[in-house]
């Protein structure tokens, strides 16, 4: 019994890569390409499309959120100073 | 035996699928050249209003390039700030400030790689921060993924109008990595992780914390040290407009985590207009040593509403008109931003009523923003 469980997740990890590699033939390794062509991002270029199309809204913005919240970062946004007292 | 043959083979082929990946994402395509940041010129005039605090003033930033690859941003931002706060009304008096900060940053582009060396500096007659940050982005993968490390260190000194015999100081570091990533012709995404960690004088002297219904000066732990990590889409959906959406979660040692949610829809309406509107929410758990009126005396106590449980949920909108343009020329449009929000304390009692805290606030930006 302790031998199967043990063989187990060794079995999964197995049958894992099957279906993961399986529809490769002969277990070759797939070559991955930028699949969208530099002309095909005309659509990405447009102002619509930014995250951020401003810097001093967005940070000021981020500088009343940062003051009031206890949250803070990975936004992109640079803060500074106090103001919260 | 097989079983364990057969995972050696296993992590042999991930391995070799890994490889190929990174090997695609540095080698596949042409070498391509980072842009410089268009030379912008953006003035701003900001309100903020609400739970008693009005902050309002102008902002100004100049980007020009001085070279092939090279340019120069400088800003300057000012508060003028009128505080009124519950904290204020019920355990000082109201008083009006302001707060200057200028900002210096270079940019730097060489074939695939941009590089971002700033600085910023603010006064406030009882707070000075300084900042120095350092950022470095490189396209790989065919101009496909942006990938982004960042780094900022800042210095404060923390004062208290009144009382010179009170001086103190603030340390921070932030560690930045995020990637950006083109997933069709039509929709990006983007991911960013952040590591922050504090050290020093890290709440208010003039803050007032109630340990058995007493008001006794707070008392916050002098480290914190964070993490937050964000997730963002935005994709075209055909009709001139795009959807957007953002998740953020963080947490700390002070053992506050929170999540904030945001959706977005941008629009133009005919040549010229571009309209934004968005739902945000966010949502906290207090820190550990948060009460709004501790029963026991502990080494820490707060009563920092920012560090309370709470929600905000928030809708604004933003409008820009495109007011003159000449191509390869200049741009220039003028633009409005609302935002109105609402927050809601679960426990923070307003001393006044005895009952739970709630205010709402709006922020209102108009400003001009210029390309040339």
């Amino acid at each position: 019994m302790r031998s199967q469980a043990r063989t187990g997740p060794a079995a999964l990890l197995a049958l894992g890569a099957a279906l993961l590699l399986g529809g490769c033939s002969s277990f070759s390794v797939p070559t991955v390409e930028p699949w969208v062509k530099p002309y095909e991002r005309e659509r990405l270029a447009d102002p619509i499309m930014q995250f951020s199309r401003s810097a001093l809204p967005e940070r000021h913005v981020g500088h009343v959120r940062e003051v009031r919240e206890g949250s803070r970062g990975a936004t992109g946004v640079q803060g500074g100073g106090c103001g919260c007292n | 035996m097989a079983a364990t043959r057969a995972a050696f083979t296993l992590w042999r082929r991930l391995a070799a699928l890994l490889g190929s990946l990174l090997g695609g994402l540095l080698a596949v395509g042409p070498a391509r050249a980072a842009d410089l940041p268009e030379d912008t010129a953006e003035g701003l005039l900001h309100v903020y209003t609400g739970g008693g605090v009005t902050a309002y003033g102008p902002a100004f930033l100049v980007r020009k390039s001085v070279a092939d690859r090279f340019s120069l941003t400088g800003s300057y931002y000012l508060d003028a700030v009128s505080n009124a706060s519950i904290d204020v009304v019920t355990t000082a008096s109201k008083y009006k400030e302001t707060r200057h900060e200028f900002a210096l940053a270079g940019d730097y582009v060489y074939r695939d790689s941009r590089i971002t060396l700033g600085g910023s500096t603010s006064h406030e007659p009882d707070y000075t921060a300084n900042r120095f940050s350092l950022d470095i982005s490189q396209e790989v993968f065919g101009g496909m993924t942006t990938v982004i490390l960042g780094f900022t260190r800042g210095d404060d000194k923390v004062g208290k109008k009144d009382s010179p015999e009170f001086s103190d100081s603030a340390r921070h570091w932030q560690y930045r990595l995020g990637v950006s990533q083109i997933l069709t012709p039509r929709w990006i995404m983007s991911v960013n992780a952040e590591a922050l960690s504090d050290d020093g004088y890290l709440g208010s002297p003039y803050r007032a914390a109630r340990v058995f219904g007493a008001a006794v000066p707070e008392r916050n732990p002098r480290t914190r040290s964070a993490r937050a990590l964000m997730l963002r889409v935005k994709g075209d959906l055909g009709s001139r407009d795009a959807f957007s959406a953002s998740y953020r979660y963080y947490y700390d040692t002070w053992e506050i985590k929170g999540h904030t949610l945001e959706l977005g829809y941008s629009r133009y309406f005919q040549e010229t207009w571009l309209a934004d509107a968005y739902l945000r929410y966010y949502t906290q758990d207090k820190a550990l040593f948060y009460s709004d009126n501790a029963q026991s005396e502990t080494t820490y106590v707060s009563r920092n509403r920012q560090l309370s449980t709470f929600n905000t949920a928030a809708v604004g909108a933003k409008v820009s008109w495109l007011w003159r343009k000449v191509p390869g020329k200049y741009e220039i449009k003028l633009n409005g931003a609302y935002e109105f929000v609402h927050f809601k304390f679960k426990d923070f009692t307003d001393l006044r009523t005895g009952d739970k805290y709630a205010h709402s606030a709006s922020i209102l930006q108009l400003y001009v923003t210029g390309t040339f």
